[in-house]
């Protein structure tokens, strides 16, 4: 069905180890090559860890999937050196819309601020995205892609795991010092290891529909609450590239998902929305129900969770992927810390912390999405539709209006790697917030600050530092210097980080700040980066 | 404690009979879109969360018959 893409076809090969029959031992093995597994792997191959990576399959994901992707991924992949080549290949938006039967009620802007590279958001494909993550690994020689290979059990030894895979060539093992789950919502590994999985289900369906056309619509977010074209239920379109658009119809708990499939079905459901002379192809159908659950812990002996494995969303408001990328973030510098014998394994304790933390933020926003946009009883779909009229002339109710709130990093504020600030600050850089990107300038040159200040510690210095650089056994916080290393022309680098003259901020290698001080003192940082690397 | 309990509408009776006359012409759904419409004026103009929540919450003890 498919007309604007080929799926590729990587190759099985077989592995040393199971072609000489011996059980080998691995740093870490990711299993599940989606966008999630992908990206760890690459995340840890960054910092100096060899990753094998298992998938059972040998393409990439079939259909779109995952659509919209934010700038705190982008940034994240950006540190990689696949971010620019995935954001230029993505739609960029920054306008929705929201209707209420006919009429227009409110009109959103992200408004991107000026001064980051990344943008507020763009939609792409799926498979655009994990082909571009794909050739990465296949490039990168740290990073061991083995297609074809299924796990079929798993056991935890005190100091590693011993994993069963099967492959076209048969069953073999192979151990691990580490194992990264990264296979999805319906995760075998979760299964394996006996860790919980509950939240709660809801009871509706959703159609969605990829289809081919040249249409007029803007680069924009609409989404229908009660349109004529689908009575009763809500409908969401998004641009992606290719000309490939993305349609969402909520079908209600009622309707059979293998009928609904069925272009006899479908395509009078489009015909519909886009009017009876639209001239468009049918790229790829499904149909989904979904969850908001969340893995009981993310740590479970030498097995760690991320991505969809460890937390299912509702898909409005962009949170499943944006999510799943962040915790390889949060996850990949303290686990090569660990490997590396650098930090103590409790480091990893802050990892379901942070992330766990991170995952209930988003459970909440997207339930209260889905409680909007499909309200469970008489009386709330009596208070939504009074929002929604409201919302037309009265700009208090628009704040209500939830079509979905989109993905915004979770700032860690109470994560124990954090040292409290003695002083008050202005502006959001707050001890566990994502830092902010701003325009600098570095020898003439226009640069970017999260570039600079790249994979590991840095203190961000807005003054003259006493040291280059303060150490943690041979953990290094290098001195990165507003006036000497760059120049700060446009001050969005000061007004974002509150930068006065002698502040200096602590920032984390996944670029999180983990403290900060109005001026330089070499044994509160020495304090705070051991905090930081759990030795306090 | 911040929700006023005690007597504050100027004019109640005047208040309620304005509030019964309002939606005598509507049917039942308009009437109930009317109503939280209302809820949801008066809501933003108080704005502290800690009175509708209070108001929420008593609001629903009320109605099931649970000590408030």
């Amino acid at each position: 069905m498919l007309s604007t893409y080929t799926y590729p076809e990587f190759p099985y090969r077989r592995s040393d180890g199971q072609a000489r029959g011996q059980t080998l031992r691995h740093a870490v093995v990711v299993v599940g090559a989606g966008p999630i597994g992908l990206t760890a792997a690459l995340a840890l191959a960054a910092r100096g860890v060899s990753v094998v990576v298992l998938d059972d399959n040998n393409t990439v994901s079939i259909g779109s999937r995952a659509v919209c992707y934010a700038k705190r991924p982008l940034e994240i992949w950006d540190r990689l050196g696949v971010g620019e080549g995935i954001a230029g290949r993505g739609i960029r938006w920054q306008v929705g819309k929201v209707f209420f039967h006919d009429d227009l009620v409110y009109r959103f802007d992200l408004l991107p601020e000026a001064g980051h590279k990344m943008p507020a958001m763009i939609n792409l494909q799926q498979y655009h995205l994990e082909e571009t993550l794909v050739q990465a690994c296949h490039a990168h020689e740290r990073v061991d892609l083995r297609w074809k290979h299924r796990l079929l059990s798993l056991q935890q030894e005190a100091d590693h795991a011993l994993l069963t895979v099967e492959t076209p060539d048969g069953v073999f093992r192979m151990e691990a010092d580490w194992v990264l789950a990264c296979d999805g919502a319906n995760s075998d590994t979760r299964r394996m290891v006996g860790a919980g999985f509950v939240g709660q289900h809801f009871q509706d369906r959703f159609l969605i529909a990829d289809v081919v056309m040249k249409a007029a619509f803007p680069t924009e977010r609409w989404f229908w609450f009660d349109p004529p074209f689908h009575r009763g239920q809500s409908v969401l379109l998004h641009k992606q590239c290719d000309d490939v658009w993305r349609i969402d119809f909520q079908l209600g708990w009622d309707a059979d998902p293998e009928e609904e499939k069925k272009p006899e079905r479908v395509l009078p459901r489009i015909r519909a929305m886009l009017g009876p002379d639209a001239d468009f192809d049918l790229e790829w159908v499904s149909v989904y129900q979904f969850a908001c659950r969340r893995i009981d812990r993310f740590r479970h002996g030498r097995v760690l969770f991320a991505g969809d494995a460890a937390h299912q969303v509702s898909p409005f408001g962009a949170r499943g992927a944006n999510t799943g990328v962040q915790d390889t973030d949060n996850l990949a510098w303290k686990l090569a810390l660990v490997l590396q014998g650098r930090a103590p394994e409790a480091l990893l304790d802050s990892y379901h912390d942070e992330r766990a933390y991170a995952a209930d933020d988003n459970l909440r926003a997207s339930t209260r999405s889905t409680d909007f946009i499909t309200p469970k009883s008489t009386t709330s779909r009596v208070l939504r539709d009074a929002v929604l009229e409201l919302a037309a002339q009265e700009p208090f109710a628009r704040q209500l209006v939830n079509s979905g709130r989109l993905s915004t990093p979770t700032p860690y504020l109470e994560s124990a790697l954090n040292t409290p600030a003695d002083e008050a600050f202005a502006g959001a850089m707050a001890p566990g917030t994502p830092c902010a990107d701003a325009a600098v300038e570095v020898d003439g040159r226009p640069r970017w600050l999260l570039e600079l200040l790249g994979q590991g510690f840095v203190l961000l210095s807005f003054g003259p530092a006493a040291l280059p650089a303060v150490a943690v056994g041979d953990v290094e916080a290098r001195v990165l210097e507003v006036g000497r290393h760059l120049l700060d022309r446009a001050g969005d680098l000061g007004r974002r980080y509150d930068g006065q003259p002698g502040t200096v901020l602590l920032i984390r290698p996944d670029q999180h700040v983990a403290a900060r001080w109005r001026r330089f003192d070499p044994s509160a940082i020495e304090a705070a980066l051991r905090r930081c690397l759990a030795l306090a | 404690m911040k929700l006023i309990h005690t007597p504050h509408i100027d004019d109640a009776d005047g208040f309620y009979e304005e509030l019964v006359a309002a939606q005598r012409d509507m049917d039942d759904a308009q009437a109930s879109r009317w109503l939280a419409k209302l809820v949801l004026l008066l809501a933003n103009h108080v704005g502290d969360r800690e009175v509708l929540a209070e108001a929420i919450a008593l609001a629903r003890a009320n109605t099931l018959r649970e000590p408030g």
